[in-house]
């Protein structure tokens, strides 16, 4: 396949959460890449982790149009509530909340993606019902 | 006859539960033993009315929303299957103003099939515009399209024919087709309703381009923010495959086109055409030198066309109306429809297809119904990230390419952020040199150091240090980065930097904030998050 080495990274964290670097040498090796070039992709896109996340990964969306309609007032609620700062995880490895630019849902904003899940209107009150059963559910 | 209930299935309709709705009407048809089958359709693009649910009567699609799951007994009590009223009925879907006063050419079908039936939609002119195509040279497509005035979508406005022309016009072994599905412009939804609610049109189009330039092998390249859609695609390309609309034996024509879907990774640069091609060769997404064209040396070196999805989509309808059809809409040189995307702080958020020439008001208010939050508009951003933020007394600009470069501003992918009073704009122009910052793929140093001087000057002139002198300073910043970035994130980020200071002066005229309390707020807007 051509140009495999996305397919590929995006294959290894679906699959773990995210791309450990014991990876690069294998995937540098299959492809004829040398480890810096594979290491470079990984580092240049945002998506790629190279640490595992929470057990859920919530994604905030802060672009204009979500802006308009209070995103950072949402982001401020979540971060205080969780105790920590956008592109962490909490102590306890529960969530890792992480900033995003734009969900294609901005004329529901603000809009957050919850384990790949999208949800519109998210004020204060609704991300803590999101937390809450996420929490539920372990 | 058994009643059709017709409940969407588009990302945004899910956000705000359409799943559980359908899980309610499912559960009551089985409990009531009702003769009714549901179907998933995408969206008409009416969201703050989502979930929308439809029932087919004799009449028409008579529409309800927005539904929650809580309503679906009531509905069906009050004979929702007949279309009968009900506190949440909005009459035919149809006769609904926000849907009633568009032209929908390209999202003709959306919302309306059921999108991953492909007898859906060859019932309702789907396949006609291939059909077409392949009856006719390569050379009458690339100019039926380049004569329909279709300019590129994505937001450059380049005639989509003129670049066809160059590619079907440089021989080579292996072109390919390219579709720029990286969307990532805030405001902007189209490229998302469309390959949720009719992904087969968009296959129709990339393959109706593979014929007219002698491409077989396409690629979409879709944004991983949008995991609906790739499995949506996925899904509606193995249906094509199946069906013998890709592959060796395009429609029993015997010419071939193939064609795969590809996830980015989160990078806003990847909606530049050369870094898309850099990103689905494998490699960072770093933007490459132009000349020479992707038109001529495009993805793995070899000549591709690279169009955005909605250019791409509305294709397959100008090859089966003519070109004339489609020209017919349309103001000066921007022919055809524009899908317009009112998004943010909007009471009636949502798609309007629409032939170019509306103004800004007449979207904002006649479609929109003004601000979500009921309070005054004060500024309204057109064309993403990258577009200039315009007052009210600019309201009255048509929607239209030019029309929009002569104000300084740029209509881009046509999303339309709303913003109220609240709003603070030398807030959102520190936001905009900020998201250069954090999105500036590195490759030429206006845009990589720019940037980030950009917003350290921003943060001065917020805090009234020596204001005069680093608003000039900031002056000079955004003509070095217009003047000296290679590509369009660099060169248009003075865009909303420069449109917030011309048209907002008093929002950088204001007494210095005070120090934050603790430090918590200001690490958090100084960091760099990624």
């Amino acid at each position: 396949m051509p140009g495999a080495l996305l397919p590929i990274l995006h294959a290894l964290q679906d699959e773990f959460g995210y791309v450990d670097k014991a990876a690069v040498p294998l995937i540098a090796d299959a492809l004829n890449l040398s480890h810096a070039e594979v290491h470079g992709v990984i580092s240049f896109y945002h998506d790629f982790r190279h640490t595992p996340p929470g057990r859920h990964v919530l994604k905030m969306c802060r672009a204009e149009a979500c802006q308009s309609m209070g995103c950072e007032s949402t982001i401020r609620h979540v971060q205080d509530r969780l105790g920590v700062k956008l592109g962490e995880t909490t102590e306890d490895r529960s969530f890792t909340v992480e900033p995003v630019y734009c969900l294609g849902n901005c004329a529901l904003s603000p809009a957050v993606m919850l384990d790949g899940k999208l949800y519109g209107r998210v004020s204060s009150e609704v991300a803590d019902f999101l937390i809450d059963s996420a929490q539920r559910h372990g | 006859m058994s009643a059709k209930v017709y409940i969407p299935r588009d990302a945004a309709a899910l956000s705000v539960g359409a799943d559980a709705v359908a899980k309610a009407f499912a559960a009551q048809i089985a409990s009531r033993h009702l003769d009714a089958t549901i179907v998933r359709n995408g969206s008409r693009g009416m969201f703050w009315l989502e979930p929308l649910v439809e029932v087919e009567t004799p009449r028409g699609r008579v529409a309800y929303g927005s539904v929650s799951a809580d309503a679906v007994a009531g509905l069906l009590d009050a004979g929702l299957l007949e279309g009968k009223p009900h506190a949440l009925c909005l009459g035919l879907t149809e006769e609904i103003p926000f849907l009633k006063n568009q032209e929908r050419l390209t999202f003709a079908r959306c919302g309306i099939t059921d999108p991953l039936s492909l007898s859906d939609y060859m019932s309702h002119g789907g396949y006609r515009g291939l059909e077409k195509a392949l009856g006719m040279t390569p050379q009458a497509i690339v100019e039926q399209v380049a004569n329909s005035g279709l300019r590129g979508r994505g937001g450059a406005g380049f005639p989509t024919g003129i670049k066809w022309r160059t590619v079907l016009n440089t021989a080579a072994d292996q072109k390919y087709i390219v579709c720029n599905a990286d969307e990532g412009d805030s405001g902007t939804y189209a490229d998302r309703m469309i390959m949720e609610g009719d992904p087969f049109v968009l296959i129709e189009g990339m393959t109706i381009a593979g014929l007219a330039v002698g491409a077989t092998s396409g690629f979409i390249y879709l944004r991983s923010e949008y995991p609906h859609a790739f499995r949506q695609l996925q899904r509606a390309i193995r249906i094509a495959y199946d069906k013998g609309y890709l592959g060796a034996n395009v429609a029993g024509s015997g010419k071939r086109f193939d064609l795969d879907v590809r996830m980015g990774a989160g990078a806003y640069i990847c909606g530049e055409e050369t870094s898309l091609l850099e990103s689905l060769e494998g490699k960072r997404g770093q933007i490459r030198f132009k000349p020479p064209l992707p038109a001529i040396k495009g993805l793995f070196g070899q000549p591709t066309v690279v169009n955005n999805v909605i250019s791409l989509a509305t294709v397959p309808i100008i090859l089966d109306k003519g070109a004339q059809h489609y020209r017919d809409f349309g103001m000066g040189k921007s022919r055809g429809t524009l899908t317009i995307q009112l998004a943010g702080n909007i009471k009636h958020g949502g798609l309007v297809e629409k032939a170019f020439g509306l103004t800004l008001r007449e979207a904002i208010y006649d479609f929109g119904g003004g601000t979500a939050s009921g309070r005054a508009l004060r500024a309204v951003q057109v064309g993403g990230p990258l577009g200039a933020y315009f007052p009210k007394s600019l309201l009255d600009t048509p929607l239209d390419y030019e029309a929009f470069a002569e104000r300084k501003g740029m209509l881009g992918h046509g999303g339309i952020v709303v913003f109220d009073d609240t709003v603070d704009l030398a807030h959102q122009a520190r936001f905009a040199m900020e998201f250069c910052a954090v999105e500036s793929c590195g490759k030429c140093t206006p845009c990589r150091v720019g940037s980030t001087r950009g917003v350290e000057v921003i943060d001065k002139i917020i805090a009234n240090q020596d204001r005069a002198q680093n608003l000039e300073l900031l002056g000079g910043l955004c003509e070095v980065l217009t003047d000296g970035s290679l590509c369009a994130l660099g060169g248009l980020i003075p865009f909303p930097v420069q449109s917030a200071i011309r048209h907002f002066p008093e929002d950088f005229d204001k007494p210095a904030p005070p120090p934050p309390t603790n430090g918590a707020r200001k690490s958090q807007e100084s960091q760099s998050w990624r």
